[in-house]
């Protein structure tokens, strides 16, 4: 609660030739805040050097505690209006959505100003409710944990130790090297990529088995892990026993394991006994010589298979829609099984898509394999029978060098049949090839691809000791990948402090995963770093907040343990939510969801953006000033939209108010509620796209935010009032153009159909 | 003792992810960004596949970011002249040329309003012109005016000095060197489009309804030149038959020995664009093949569920302009039926490929490029490659790389 601040009005920006700013000053100096406001000024340029300098003089002279920049958006001059962590800033966004966006309403005078009123007096209140944060700083343990010894993970552990980390390498296998070690050789990893080379994996392992920093279980597995970034302890089983360990971050660097062999039976394997595929064959390779399984025979003429399209039939390519049809939140749907002990499913993720999926590897595989079929006999004849060669980027270089090898045809080709041929061989039937309308070939071998299928599609792997469950959630939407949703951070998934690498994440090349490793690493020590100092990763990065729970008042009705996006609240034994701050991301959700106002931040919390609801004066009657109306917008995606939406001119109805929140997720009922009660006629709600597309940095925050919406709904009813006057909708960053039509139609379909809301004038 | 701070070459998506996750680990870091704003390639993108979001998204967690970390500290307009030293204890000298408007300007406009001279628009591919006193994109970062003070003459300077109304033109302003001490550098410097005028065959850059696919991206962005309508420059009418020609410079041993990894899902995704204004249009793409790696073939596979379009695979040898409608028809001859014929559309969009952008320009010792300019050897020197400047990457991959080589950037300068 600050109780000293400052108010600034700014007349630059064409702010002071709209609005009496003299007045606006005397209107807070005479105001109802007039007991905190200790200085008013108006000042014609604020973001000027002296309008700063003065700001900044106040500050140490009267002591403010905050100040109110009455002036443009806080997105602009945000390097001026910073005056230390010491002193509250709160914008009050005068230029953008009050004097460049305002659009008149002839009915009633000088609406303009009682917009600014409005706003200033919004402005103030949230900043005297706000507060300077206190890190919370546990003690933190920096071990890094890799699991999985492949090629990824042990660069992973290497990348770590280089940094000075004390790194834990956990394999399952009893020997390093993974899928690397049984590999005959490599397609190309570095410059000049046109040369099959050797995978350099025995260096590897040999340098994370000389490095003192690195401790590798192998036969090992990762049985159990409990705790929060920073902060876990990790339960390893070997054959010895199992040893808890303390562990700061985690890399799943687990890779892969290959596609069910049923999946391939469209093209013959398991029908056709010298139908085999790209891992056979690598084996073959590795051990000797290239030959027909049915009769060891030196393989003269192999055929290697890319066009799966015969395998692809009946599967189901389209995605989610993007509005799901609502589910009841989660503790809704736990209530109604009460009682019953909840028994973890693991849904398996593998489907035939996983062949298609690892199209690029299966194109490099053929091309490398064509080229050993070649090396052991210069005679023999290799076929790539492809749809489309899958050999992106710098890797095309690989795939010129093959054309130039004359033993290697090469044609697109849609595979209509595999069947058994003269002389104990297989014939290989082909339409729409380069070499003719249908074609027909011979061949001593076929080679069929192998899906690279993310060992997470089978298993949690990570085994969390979360309330939400072992396993990383939504895997569902990338196959079983342990991937991200986003596209411009790579690494954020639900589950802070554990980051995956390598093919556990997208099927990729060694070389990939060489990178993948490193960013990986990256997060996981930034992550243990972020926690050592109390402050939030990514997207809030560098956040001292923290959500702080009021006990006392909690009914354990578990809303914000199931809600979490990213799982950081557990139930402790009276079933009360166990705050883990390292694992938390400062949305709010959890404040958001929690009907009994349990949850805050020191800097955003329940009752000051309920207050600042209060503060705008509703008209006792529609025909004495205009309806009113609130738009809670995200202040990553739709605020920042309303302000190019000003910027491009855009104008819209003098009776919106805007108030940005962190995410949709953390809007609470009781803010609905309160506005309703106060006579205000309607409420947007702009968050961010949602379903299996989702654009929420806080992946679920506008999603739940629309599934709560039955349980705003629920309150209105009791209250009588229409719950068609809230709603939420969907808006991109890039949506400037189209927002004042949605507030347009939103405040014309809520007051034509629904008349003004039956509390004005209470 | 070493220096712990980075030098990050290249404000864009690979340079801006190494900078910030390197700062939230504790280290300070420079960005040093040719154009007037961060952000690079992408902020000129409209969408990204396959989710077909905006990049100002993403970009905007990232400037919020920069904003609240004192660490990133970044300079714009800004290049590096010179580099001395060894990993650990660099000295760089960087370029400052000057913008003529101070940290005053509260990107009010005025000034492009007192403007006169019209020049080449390169934020908007040259599809409008811009004016002297310019603001880049609705989007900038840092929201600051630039003036071309080099292309107007002392009577419209001012006139442009005098209508700001915040006296944030500054027509004193200079080119500045100032020197930074670092103990590693990433070079982050990214791709510029190949050069269309070198595809003479395909009309590149000479035929007006051939156009790239990058001025597409503007086409079709909300705040483009056309406020999102895509329309056939010539005669702003929009198109009902549109082609796509993929490869155009890339996969050519003549232009770019390499493929471009992007074009070909850019293409399907630039299909959504034009599937959202008219779902009518008969579109066909012109391939050798369709590169969709990894998950992107569940998005080809919904991209390409379309009745009114045809994938062709063939290569097209010639564009030629009907002088009466303006109307592009291509010549091509399909892959696998041999047959070779002429096709006549609206518009054509040429899928070009990326040229890394430093591609025969000098770079600091001890680090080398390929015969096409990405770099492939300087670590062992502390120079760190990045993004686009190391291969052809999308954004994720992109992203992955920079916050990669800010791992590569911090263990650079500790344990030294
Ligand atoms: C036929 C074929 C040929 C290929 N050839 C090439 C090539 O020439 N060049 C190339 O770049 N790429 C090639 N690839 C791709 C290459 O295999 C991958 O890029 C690479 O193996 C991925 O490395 P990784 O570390 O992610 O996975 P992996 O090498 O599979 O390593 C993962 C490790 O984790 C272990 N593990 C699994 N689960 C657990 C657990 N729960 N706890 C602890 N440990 C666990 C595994 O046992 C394994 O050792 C090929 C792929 C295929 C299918
Ligand atoms: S703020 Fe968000 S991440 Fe943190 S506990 Fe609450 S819901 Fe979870
Ligand atoms: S991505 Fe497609 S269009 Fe681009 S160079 Fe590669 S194959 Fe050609």
């Amino acid at each position: 609660m600050a109780e000293k601040l400052g108010v600034y009005i700014c007349s630059g920006c064409e702010i002071g030739k709209n609005l009496d700013v003299e007045a606006l000053a005397e209107f807070v100096r005479n105001g109802k805040h007039k007991a905190i406001c200790k200085l008013v000024k108006t000042n014609a340029v604020l973001c000027s050097p002296d309008g700063r300098a003065e700001i900044e003089a106040d500050i140490a002279a009267a002591g403010l505690e905050g100040v109110v920049v009455c002036a443009c958006s806080p997105r602009a001059k945000w390097e001026v209006f910073n005056f230390g962590p010491k002193t509250l800033v709160g914008r009050v966004n005068l230029r953008e959505q009050c004097v460049w966006s305002f659009e008149d309403d002839p009915k009633f005078p000088d609406l303009m100003t009682v917009l600014a009123k409005d706003y200033i007096n919004m402005g103030i209140m949230n900043c005297s409710k706000s507060g300077i944060p206190e890190p919370e700083v546990p003690e933190v343990c920096q071990t890094i944990m890799v699991l999985g010894g492949g090629f990824t993970g042990l660069t992973a552990a290497l990348n770590a130790a280089t940094l000075g980390k004390e790194v834990v390498l956990v394999e399952k296998e009893d020997a390093l090297g993974g899928y690397a070690a049984k590999m005959y050789k490599s397609f190309p990893l570095a410059h000049p990529y046109d040369q099959t080379q050797d995978t350099g994996i025995d260096k590897l392992i040999g340098a994370v088995t000389d490095n003192p920093k690195i401790k590798v279980f192998t036969g090992a597995g990762l049985a159990n892990l409990e705790g929060a970034p920073g902060l876990y302890k990790a339960t390893v089983k070997t054959a010895a026993g199992e040893e808890v360990l303390d562990i700061g971050a985690v890399v799943l660097a687990t890779g892969w394991t290959r596609g069910e062999a049923s999946f391939l039976e469209p093209l013959g394997l398991g029908k056709l006994k010298n139908v085999i595929t790209t891992y056979d064959l690598e084996k073959m390779a590795k051990n000797g010589g290239i030959v027909r399984p049915s009769d060891n025979k030196p393989a003269e003429s192999v055929a290697f298979i890319l066009d799966v399209e015969k395998c692809m039939e009946g599967v189901d390519w389209s995605r989610g829609e993007v509005c799901e049809p609502v589910e009841p939140l989660p503790a809704e749907a736990a209530k109604k099984e009460e009682g019953a002990e909840e028994e973890f499913v693991y849904q398996d993720l593998e489907s035939a898509k996983h062949i298609s999926y690892s199209s690029e590897i299966s194109s490099l595989v053929a091309l490398k394999q064509a080229g050993y079929v070649r090396e052991r006999n210069p005679n023999a004849l290799a076929y790539i029978l492809y749809d489309h060669m899958m050999v992106p980027g710098i890797n095309e270089k690989y795939y010129k060098a093959a054309q130039d090898n004359p033993g290697i045809m090469l044609s697109k080709a849609r595979v209509t049949e595999i069947a058994e041929g003269a002389g104990g061989g297989l014939s290989i039937s082909a339409k729409n090839t380069l070499i003719g309308e249908s074609i027909e070939i011979q061949a001593d071998l076929v080679v069929l691809p192998t899906a690279v299928v993310p060992v997470t599609a089978h298993e949690p792997t990570i085994n969390l000791e979360y309330r939400q469950g072992p396993a990383f959630p939504d895997l569902d939407l990338f196959d079983g990948f342990a991937d991200s949703n986003y596209i411009c951070f790579p690494y954020e998934t639900r589950r802070t402090g554990v980051y995956a690498a390598g093919c556990v994440r997208q099927p990729m090349t060694m070389a990939t995963c060489r990178e993948d490793a490193a960013g990986a690493v990256l997060k996981a020590v930034q992550c243990v770093n972020s926690a050592n100092h109390g402050v939030a990763v990514h997207p809030r990065s560098g956040d001292k907040t923290f959500p702080v729970f009021n006990f006392v008042r909690c009914t354990q009705c578990k809303r914000c343990t199931e809600e979490c996006p990213f799982g950081a609240l557990d139930d402790d034994e009276k079933g009360t939510p166990k705050p883990n701050p390292t694992r938390c991301r400062r949305c709010g959700t959890c404040m958001g969801a929690c009907p009994e106002r349990v949850i805050s931040f020191a800097n955003y919390n329940v009752d000051q953006i309920g207050s600042t609801i209060k503060e705008i004066k509703v008209p006792d009657k529609i025909d004495e000033g205009g309806p009113r109306v609130i738009v809670l917008a995200c202040e990553n995606d739709a605020y920042p939209a309303l302000d190019m939406a000003a910027m491009r001119g855009h104008k819209w109805s003098p009776y919106v108010r805007f108030i940005p929140v962190r995410c949709l997720g953390s809007v609470n009922a009781i803010w609905v509620a309160d506005a309703m009660s106060k006579g205000i006629d309607g409420v947007m709600l702009l968050g961010c796209k949602y379903g299996d597309d989702y654009q929420c940095h806080f992946v679920k925050g506008s999603e739940l935010c629309s599934r709560r919406k039955e349980n705003i709904a629920e309150s209105l009813g009791r209250l009588g009032v229409e719950p068609e006057r809230v709603e939420q909708f969907e808006v991109s960053i890039d949506d400037y153009d189209k927002i004042p039509g949605m507030i347009e139609k939103f405040m014309n379909e809520v007051i034509s159909k629904y008349g003004p809301n039956p509390f004005k004038g209470y | 003792m070493s220096n712990n701070s980075i030098l990050v070459v290249g404000g864009g998506f690979a340079g801006i992810t190494a900078a910030l996750e390197a700062a939230e680990i504790g280290h300070e870091v420079f960005i040093v960004e040719k154009n007037p704003y961060l952000g690079g390639r992408v902020a000129q993108l409209n969408k990204y596949f396959p989710k077909l979001c905006p990049p100002s998204c993403g970009l905007e967690i990232q400037f919020q970011r920069i904003k609240n970390n004192p660490k990133v500290k970044f300079f714009t307009l800004a290049e590096v002249l010179s580099v001395s030293g060894s990993p650990g204890d660099f000295t760089v000298k960087i370029k400052l040329s000057p913008r003529y408007v101070n940290e005053r300007c509260t990107a009010c406009g005025e000034c492009e309003k007192a403007a006169s001279t019209l020049v080449e628009n390169e934020f908007e591919f040259g599809l409008v012109k811009r004016k002297a006193a310019y603001r880049t994109h609705l989007f900038a970062f840092p929201m600051r005016y630039t003036l071309d003070a080099a292309k107007c003459g002392a009577d419209e300077l001012r006139r442009i000095k005098d209508s700001c109304p915040y006296d944030a033109i500054d027509l004193d302003d200079a080119e500045k060197t100032i020197e930074l001490n670092v103990g590693s550098i990433v070079l982050a410097t990214g791709w510029k489009p190949y050069d269309v005028a070198k595809l003479g065959e395909l009309g590149g850059g000479k035929l007006a309804n051939v156009i790239t696919n990058m001025q597409m991206e503007r086409l079709a962005s909300p705040s483009g030149p056309t406020n999102g309508k895509i329309l056939r420059p010539s005669d702003n009418k929009a198109p009902r038959k549109i082609a796509f020609v993929q490869c155009a410079g890339s996969r050519d041993q003549n232009h770019l020995n390499y493929c471009s990894y992007i074009c070909c899902m850019a293409s399907l995704k630039q299909l959504s664009y034009i599937r959202e204004q008219n779902p009518d249009a008969l579109v066909v793409v012109y391939y050798i093949d369709l590169r969709t790696p990894g998950r992107y073939e569940a998005f080809k596979r919904r991209a390409t569920d379309d009745k009114k379009l045809l994938l062709v695979k063939g290569k097209v040898a010639k564009i030629v302009e009907d002088a009466g409608t303006g109307d592009p028809t291509v010549t091509v001859e399909n892959a696998v039926t041999g047959i070779r014929s002429e096709e006549r559309f609206d518009l054509v969009v040429l899928a070009t490929g990326m040229q890394p952008s430093i591609a025969g320009r000098d770079v600091p010792a001890g680090v080398s490029l390929d015969e096409d300019g990405f770099i492939i050897s300087g670590m062992d020197k502390g120079f760190i490659a990045a993004g686009c400047a190391k291969l052809p990457l999308d954004v994720m991959k992109t992203a992955q790389s920079g916050t990669g080589a800010a791992l590569k950037a911090i263990q650079t300068v500790v344990g030294r």
